[in-house]
């Protein structure tokens, strides 16, 4: 993607963003949330956060030659123990990041 | 909050407690936007123009792929739904506020300041100067949420990438999705969408994001339409 079409996605987003925050605070009083977006955001976190992990782990920086990245996996997998025990953001992150260094920096293979 | 101006400085103080959490995710949003491979202007302007932890980094994942400016925008709205439940939680609140007003109060609504907003204060007894105390709480955040994006962007433009720390934007979607997986169905709804992002990573233009996060909330709601028929139809069933 240019520069010049980044820029215009990226000013595209903040207008859906404000107007998704501005829905009901704009619109006048007694509107209510419809049905059907209640019951269809019920599972929207709950499938778009592993819908954007997966391929963030499995095939970013692949080693050529390689289907997935098995580093990140490892390193993935820990901080997924870690944010399941505790719920602690920085935690998971530092858990990640670091085995993630671990195995990249000092694997013999 | 007897006048304007000490609710403003009410609205700060109470802000203060939850500084040391945005700090290092917004010093995360902007180093790993640099990581990612993105301008650092743009991720500035980015961070400004959106203001959004998440969809921000949601975005940026997306555009260090290249991928199609639709995808990206499809993913930032999708990524954002839960702040229409937040506006209408947050309406009652902003009766008296004048129109224009009321677009920069909801630019400035985030998880954190709907959460204070509806847990401290009665909606059918909306306190003198809420306003003040509003954009209190809020102009904190903001400015606080700015400045760390800004260092991470120019730590990022110092760090090697081979540190990897675009690694770091699945880790705060990871620390993030566990505790949206209350019932069974919501995990159902995990698993299916992220074995079919693994399986949808050859669809064209990014489409597979959009793919398995649909089949995703397809699985959850089958999920617990089954689990109501079968708790219906015959409680404590073993199968």
């Amino acid at each position: 993607m240019s520069g010049m079409d980044a820029w215009l996605t990226v000013i595209v987003c903040g207008l859906v963003t404000i107007a998704v925050r501005a829905s009901f605070i704009v619109l006048p009083p007694g509107a209510e949330v419809p049905a059907w977006l209640v019951g269809s955001l019920k599972y929207v976190a709950a499938a778009v956060l592993p819908a954007l992990i997966v391929p963030d782990v499995l095939f970013r920086d692949v080693v050529p030659g390689d289907t997935v990245n098995i580093y990140r996996i490892i390193a993935a997998a820990l901080a997924a123990a870690v944010a399941l025990k505790t719920k602690h953001i920085l935690g998971t992150m530092t858990t990640g990041m670091v085995a993630l260094w671990l195995l990249k920096w000092w694997t013999p293979f | 909050m007897q006048t304007a101006r000490s609710a403003f400085f009410h609205g700060l103080r109470d802000q203060v407690p939850f500084i040391p959490g945005f700090v290092p995710f917004g010093l995360i949003t902007g180093a790993a936007s640099i990581s990612a491979g993105m301008d650092p202007w743009l991720s500035m302007a980015m961070s400004v123009i959106m203001f959004a932890g998440a969809a921000q980094l949601a975005a940026l994942s997306l555009l260090a792929q290249h991928a199609p400016g639709g995808i990206v925008v499809l993913t930032v709205l999708v990524v954002n739904l839960r702040m229409m439940m937040y506006s209408a939680a947050c309406a009652p609140y902003f009766r008296q506020t004048p129109r224009l007003r009321k677009w920069l109060f909801a630019y400035l609504l985030t998880d954190h300041v709907f959460a204070m907003l509806t847990t401290r204060f009665d909606k059918h007894h909306v306190p003198a100067h809420l306003d003040a105390y509003y954009f209190g709480v809020t102009g904190a955040m903001w400015c606080i949420w700015q400045a760390s994006v800004a260092i991470g962007v120019f730590a990022g433009t110092l760090i090697p990438t081979q540190w990897s720390l675009d690694f770091a934007i699945p880790l705060v979607f990871l620390s993030l999705v566990f505790p949206a997986l209350r019932t069974r169905s919501h995990w159902c709804a995990a698993l299916a969408a992220g074995v079919a992002a693994a399986f949808c990573i050859a669809l064209p233009l990014k489409l597979g994001l959009v793919a398995a996060a649909i089949t995703g909330i397809v699985v959850g709601a089958l999920a617990e339409r089954w689990s109501v028929v079968r708790a219906g139809t015959n409680p404590g069933a073993q199968t």
